[in-house]
């Protein structure tokens, strides 16, 4: 059954969303190694709605909807801002961008989760895991 | 959930800084701060700093945590030192290869080795 919550832009709030969404996940039995992967993208897709899209604007919300059956798990997370061209993200493994800091949430994103597509406004993000 | 406690313990071992860190999960931007801004601290208080981080403890990093890694390793290059990292989980160390990072850090599985390549360096 799909869920949907609306959370502040926040940590907190989001942590908390994580933590409940994970122990639902864990309870339907996944492999640990799904959890670890739906772990790191959903944390990945929080912060990125937290500081990229709404840029920690207090006054924007984050709307998720997450839905764990038995074969999958399928998570939506949209934020409010201006959203951005997913296509066109410099690759964080060329040797030239191998010591920046940031520009490798996406792509781990992408390795561990089964599919990850985003809307044409790049506001939001939708995840796919099918079970290990 | 959000742990309260000290980030990290540190112990002096052949005149290298061996860090334990503390926590399982080294996920979100404020456990992550905390923690650089320990490590800087330390790295900003010595001439030649020769560090090695214990990761057994650690379960889960999210993309924030290895940019920190990253910018320690710079300070600490940045002053001639030696930074190593160690025990990390394979499910941890496969995040460092899929983004290359096991080519930019010197990574050991055993804690002995990395405190004695550090000493060394």
């Amino acid at each position: 059954m799909q869920e949907t919550k609306v959370i502040p832009t926040d940590l907190q709030a989001a942590r908390s969303f994580a933590e409940e969404f994970l122990g639902k996940v864990a309870a339907k039995g996944f492999a640990d190694g799904d959890l670890f992967a739906v772990r790191l993208a959903l944390e990945e897709a929080l912060i990125n709605a937290i500081k990229h899209g709404n840029r920690s604007d207090p006054d924007k919300f984050i709307t998720i909807a997450a839905e764990v059956n038995g074969e999958a798990i399928v998570i939506t997370v949209t934020d409010q801002g201006g959203g951005f061209d997913p296509d066109h993200l410099p690759d964080p493994t060329a040797d030239e961008n191998l010591e920046k800091p940031c520009g490798r949430g996406i792509m781990l994103m992408r390795v561990y989760m089964d599919e990850v597509s985003f809307n044409d406004r790049g506001n939001q993000v939708r995840m796919v895991k099918q079970r290990g | 959930m959000e742990q309260t406690g000290p980030r990290l313990s540190v112990a002096s071992e052949d005149g290298v800084s061996v860090v334990q860190l503390a926590d399982k999960r080294i996920l979100d931007e404020r456990t992550i701060a905390e923690i650089g801004e320990q490590l800087y601290a330390m790295v900003g208080a010595s001439d030649k700093p020769r560090m090695v981080l214990d990761f057994a403890n650690v379960a889960h990093m999210s993309s924030s945590a290895l940019g920190m890694l990253i910018t320690l390793h710079k300070r600490v290059r940045e002053k001639e030192g030696d930074l190593r990292l160690c025990r990390i989980r394979p499910s941890i160390y496969e995040v460092f290869v899929i983004t290359r990072l096991n080519e930019v850090f010197q990574i050991h599985e055993q804690r002995e080795q990395a405190v004695a390549e550090a000493a060394s360096a």
